[in-house]
């Protein structure tokens, strides 16, 4: 029986488990990193002296952490990077934007048990020599920036944050951005240029990769919310221990969101690869199936720039047979372990770790015209084949969706999406704005098809031609 | 244009005459800029920008020439990102602002009907998706891409307040509750 493993939401939603300072410290708040703080200097075998911050760095690497944020970066990797020979100071952004469309787990953590991830980043930053942090947070969380607050007040009064925390004269501060609305503000580059007080224009890279020319043009570590949570419990636990929970390659848990047509959408903490993604929609510890009476149509496993999945869509991998030898093996879509590259390898990502089901009530079409349309408002506009693309994309499934379709609008709609990702635009939002039209289209091409031919042989009826898209009554459809 | 004529390109901010800063708001600035290194007071923009909406409702020419001249910036450096993010708002709006989220998970649990359902009980446009205003002044709908709830559809912000599982007779309640 699949079960949850709750390691970072432990405590967030047991009966009367607040955010204050108090209750955190209750539960054994704070200790990882009074143990951390004071991490003696380890002599190796050869003779090299192991400093603490360098200890709790080769932890994080040994624990085989990924990032939750989308991309699934190694953590320890990410923070190998890091130029720390420049001379100038190394900055620690939190990522706490969460603009991925179906992704609802950081607002658990912040609302709920904000001095863990506080902790978190405290470790991150002593790790790492960092002594000026900032938690980005997206500007709809107006009550979680109020939290947050709170929480690093709390902390600067019992001396967890400031000049000389805990006596140990390791000294950090931490202060809370606020976004204002816009999704590619969760890229990196974009969140940083954002943080200094500019249009998110993602950076390009090379030269521009955080851990050497980041914010200010200092070395910078970006990490997402999920993600400092994890390094607390690692800081804690040990790296070695944290990598046995979840799989290999895929270790530790991971926090997924569960959305759409299921019984008992939410949060779900799993080792990661443990549970597949038909037991993340159907057993009863979580999604605990569909409506009554529906059957399933297609999920999209990653957050909305994921590549949707078709029911009953069959993958041929490469896993590991019963003695132990890689075998090929035919697995269904809902057989598929939840985890980084499995998902990878089926063409898809698990990316922000959000679930969406769509059962058989959905219109496909209206579902990508949905997410097409928040593609098209959330582009910077930087790069012409996304802003031009996915406006086009927008509008053509407007059109669709509108009773102005075309038969051959399902290939336009391909070849537009074929031209946008693939290094032509500076960061990955041309493939998130791409995958989903790629992936519904072909997928549920005769869907697409169908509708515009049955518009067309309708004005045909008519007599008339197909209205330009700026003339069609915007009329919202709730059939979605 | 010919020489001498006064037209100009019209400026798309509006003006605020009677704007001007109290001392709190004056002293909350001054706060926010200490959270950035002495020389990148720019970065403090967006705090700056907030805590000016908060105040005044939305963001006047005014209001941009003035943080621009505390930031040490050109004001078209605050324009850009009055124009970017989509949270700022260029004209005053309802006292109570409906933000209906319209991304998929919510849509798919009834976004769509909740957006016309709110637009239909105050006389407004169901089919238009930006921000419209009631005539008295009172109310602002508009939808908005997705708050980060997916889980507990279809959820909305009224002002600062978020609201999730949002049936229509909540949606009435809540409007019923904004005097």
């Amino acid at each position: 029986m699949p079960q949850e493993y709750r390691l970072i939401l432990k405590h967030a939603d047991q009966p009367g488990y607040t955010p204050g300072l108090d209750c955190y410290l209750r539960h054994g708040g704070y200790e990882t990193l009074k143990q951390a703080l004071t991490r003696a200097p380890k002599t190796l075998p050869d003779g090299k002296t192991l400093s603490g911050p360098e200890q709790l760095r080769d932890e994080v690497k040994l624990s085989g952490l990924r990032g939750r944020g989308g991309a699934g970066f190694s953590c320890g990797l990410k923070w190998s990077f890091v130029d720390r020979k420049s001379g100038k100071p190394i900055y620690l952004i939190c990522n706490a934007d969460e603009s991925e469309p179906g992704t609802f787990k950081d607002r658990q953590i912040i609302y709920k048990d904000p001095h863990q991830l506080l902790e978190g980043m405290i470790i991150a930053c002593y790790a790492n020599d960092v002594h000026l942090a900032y938690i980005y947070i997206r500007g709809e969380f107006v009550e979680g920036a109020k939290i947050l607050n709170r929480a690093l007040n709390e902390a600067r009064a019992k001396n967890l944050l400031g000049k000389h925390i805990l006596g140990s004269g390791y000294g950090l501060e931490i202060h809370v951005h606020r976004g204002a609305g816009a999704y590619i503000c969760g890229e990196e580059t974009g969140l940083i240029e954002s943080l200094e007080g500019k249009r998110a224009y993602p950076r390009i890279k090379p030269p521009y990769f955080p851990a050497v020319l980041g914010l200010y043009q200092c070395p910078t570590i970006v990490n997402n919310v999920e993600t400092l949570c994890a390094i607390k419990h690692i800081a804690a636990m040990g790296g070695a221990e944290y990598a046995k929970l979840g799989t290999p390659n895929n270790t530790g848990t991971r926090i997924v969101s569960i959305s759409g047509h299921v019984k008992r959408p939410g949060y779900y903490e799993v080792e990661v690869g443990k549970v597949t993604l038909g037991e993340l929609i159907h057993d009863t510890a979580f999604g605990g199936g569909l409506r009554d009476g529906h059957s399933l149509k297609a999920v999209i496993p990653g957050g909305s720039s994921a590549k949707v999945f078709k029911a009953g869509e069959k993958f041929k991998l490469r896993r590991k047979g019963p003695e132990g030898r890689e075998v090929e093996q035919e697995i269904d879509m809902l057989d598929l372990p939840y985890d980084f590259d499995t998902l990878i390898r089926a063409g898809s990502m698990s990316g922000s770790g959000a679930i969406i089901v769509l059962d058989d009530s959905t219109d496909i079409v209206e579902a990508l015209a949905n997410i097409s349309e928040f593609y098209a408002h959330e582009s910077c506009g930087q790069c012409t084949p996304c802003r031009e693309g996915s406006l086009w994309m927008s509008k053509a499934l407007h059109r669709l969706t509108h009773g102005e379709g075309r038969e051959q609008d399902a290939e336009y709609l391909a070849k537009i999406a074929d031209n946008i990702p693939g290094g032509r635009t500076i960061c990955a939002f041309g493939e998130a704005c791409a995958w989903p039209v790629q992936s519904f289209v072909a997928k549920f091409k005769d869907e697409f098809v169908a509708k515009g031919k049955a518009d067309e042989e309708r004005r045909a009826k008519e007599n008339r031609a197909a209205k330009p898209v700026r003339e069609i009554e915007l009329t919202l459809n709730a059939k979605c | 244009m010919n020489a001498g004529s006064t037209e100009r390109i019209p400026n798309p901010l509006q003006h605020q005459p009677q704007f001007a800063v109290p001392g709190a708001l004056e002293a909350e600035v001054g706060e926010l800029i200490t959270h950035y290194p002495p020389d990148k007071k720019r970065s403090a923009s967006l705090m700056v920008l907030h805590a000016i909406q908060e105040h005044f409702g939305w963001i006047s020419q005014e209001a941009v020439e003035w943080t621009a001249q505390k930031l040490g910036l050109q004001p078209i450096n605050i324009y850009e990102l009055v124009t970017f993010y989509p949270m700022f708002r260029q004209r005053p709006m309802g006292k109570y602002q409906i933000k209906v989220c319209r991304t998929l998970s919510c849509a798919l649990g009834g976004s769509y009907k909740l957006h016309k359902h709110f637009c239909e009980k105050l006389g407004l446009d169901p089919h238009k998706h930006g921000p419209q205003t009631t005539k008295d002044g009172k109310f602002t709908v508009e939808f908005v891409e997705c708050l980060a709830s997916c889980g507990t559809a279809p959820v909305m912000m009224v002002n600062d307040e978020f609201y999730e599982g949002v049936s229509h007779a909540k949606a009435d309640e809540v409007l019923g509750n904004c005097k």
